[in-house]
């Protein structure tokens, strides 16, 4: 049984794979009826709407249905029941679960009680492999992902989207250039552990600094529940903002992405930019989501 | 004489069990209670603190009697106490005598400092951590301990 829980346990050849699936299902290659009969369960302890419909289109789209369960206070958690006897009762209901929950570790606690794949959707401020392989997807439809060099700006501190695609872009050997805020850095163990990868981060405190050498610029929003009150999130999140001008100074190839939703940090100038990547990235969840209910459930 | 009674008092031999020693000085408490030895378990313990070592300085002894740590319990001070020897003690005489090493995985040692990990819930979820050369890191949310891990012992 195979579940998909972090980035990190994927090596290259798994993200390869999964890579390669999602370019068949774009180019309509794949077998519509091939998860005809399954049922997917989805479990959301937290609001989503992309993540949440694109999965849901995803197994739509292979010929399987989907039942959600997207209103914690209208089941039997708001009884008080735990996650795990959640997981042990679903797991006889579906062929597959994919769980999004506010704690961070929930979809590794969950597999350990499923007996059917779970894929994790999204744990708290913790792993999403899913929006880590759409990124890479995305990088992979504009150039070669090996070697690229990829700027990771906005809150690197909390922000584990960043640290998760930083991880599998070690794998292919990418160059990280880190840009954040002053006291939102890329946690030093965080740059320990893609060393001991093999890739080498450089810091940066403003994106100006850099953007001339990018391939990739990911932008990311701070999130306002990390400020103790409004000025001093102001104060981070004014301290950067993508502007026609800035992409002006940068390679006419690099491509701009965003896991969305965005705040104040791209100027909506941008979106006409050819370099504009965001709504293409959002598009391709569902062929990376087909990917990988085709990789655990047959 | 008078001046040997002391010193037998700290190191004064048992007839069996285990004598733990080389312990990183300060950190005697905390083996004991990553080892699950506390004042309401059976075993006689003695613990000598801070005791002057011709090699390190200053060093703890911890002694259990009539209780033989198996290796996989003593590998989990490594971390804590990294130099410590292990000597198994069986009729006052000294049978086996082994360092210690730092294990894979840690069950049950350490919480999970990250407030928001599942492990720190009602969820039955034992915390468990992968060593690294990095710190530890928790099996569930990847948070990464890096210092002051003994501030972290269950």
């Amino acid at each position: 049984m195979r579940h998909i829980i972090s980035i990190r346990d994927l090596d290259r050849a798994g993200v390869d794979r999964l890579l390669d699936a999602a370019v068949e299902v774009e180019a309509k290659r794949y077998d519509p009826g091939l998860l005809c009969g399954k049922i997917l369960g989805l479990l959301f302890f937290e609001p989503s709407t992309r993540t949440r419909m694109s999965f849901e289109s995803a197994m739509a789209r292979l010929g399987g249905i989907s039942l959600t369960m997207d209103s914690v206070e209208a089941s039997s958690v708001a009884k008080g029941e735990t996650l795990a006897d959640t997981i042990r009762v679903v797991s006889g209901y579906v062929d597959a679960i994919v769980l999004r929950h506010p704690r961070e570790g929930a979809a590794r606690l969950a597999s350990e009680f499923a007996s059917v794949p779970v894929i994790n959707a999204g744990d708290g401020a913790g792993q999403h492999p899913s929006q880590t392989l759409l990124d890479l997807y995305t990088i992979r439809k504009s150039m070669p992902i090996e070697g690229v060099r990829v700027g990771l700006l906005g809150d690197l501190r909390y922000g584990r989207t960043t640290h998760s695609l930083a991880m599998a872009l070690s794998l292919y050997g990418a160059e990280i250039a880190a840009i954040a805020p002053k006291g939102l850095e890329l946690p030093s163990g965080i740059i320990r552990e893609l060393a001991d990868r093999g890739t080498h981060v450089a810091e940066y405190g403003a994106v100006e600094d850099v953007i001339a050498d990018l391939d990739v610029l990911y932008v990311t929003r701070i999130q306002r529940e990390r400020f103790p009150d409004a000025a001093s999130y102001l104060d981070a999140a004014s301290s950067y903002r993508i502007t026609p001008e800035l992409v002006a100074g940068a390679k006419g190839s690099m491509i701009i992405l965003h896991p969305l939703p965005r705040v104040d940090e791209i100027d909506p100038r941008v979106d006409a930019l050819p370099n504009a990547k965001y709504f293409e990235q959002a598009h391709h969840g569902v062929s990376v989501r087909m990917a990988m209910l085709g990789e655990v459930m047959t | 004489m008078t001046s040997d009674r002391p010193r037998d008092l700290l190191i004064s031999p048992i007839r069996h069990g285990t004598v733990i020693d080389h312990i990183t000085a300060g950190q005697a408490l905390n083996v004991l209670r990553i080892l699950g030895i506390t004042g309401t378990t059976a075993e006689s313990v003695s613990v000598a603190t801070n005791v002057a070592s011709s090699h390190v300085g200053k060093k703890d002894i911890v002694k259990i009697e009539n209780r033989e740590l198996r290796k996989e319990e003593v590998d989990r001070i490594a971390l804590i106490a990294p130099n410590a020897t292990i000597n198994i003690i069986r009729e006052f005489a000294v049978t086996e005598k082994k360092g210690v090493e730092t294990p894979a995985e840690l069950s049950g040692v350490v919480r999970c400092p990250n407030p928001g990990c599942i492990s720190n819930t009602a969820e039955p979820a034992r915390s468990r951590f992968i060593v690294t050369p990095n710190g530890l890191r928790c099996h569930y949310c990847d948070w990464l301990v890096t210092k002051e891990i003994a501030e972290h012992i269950l």
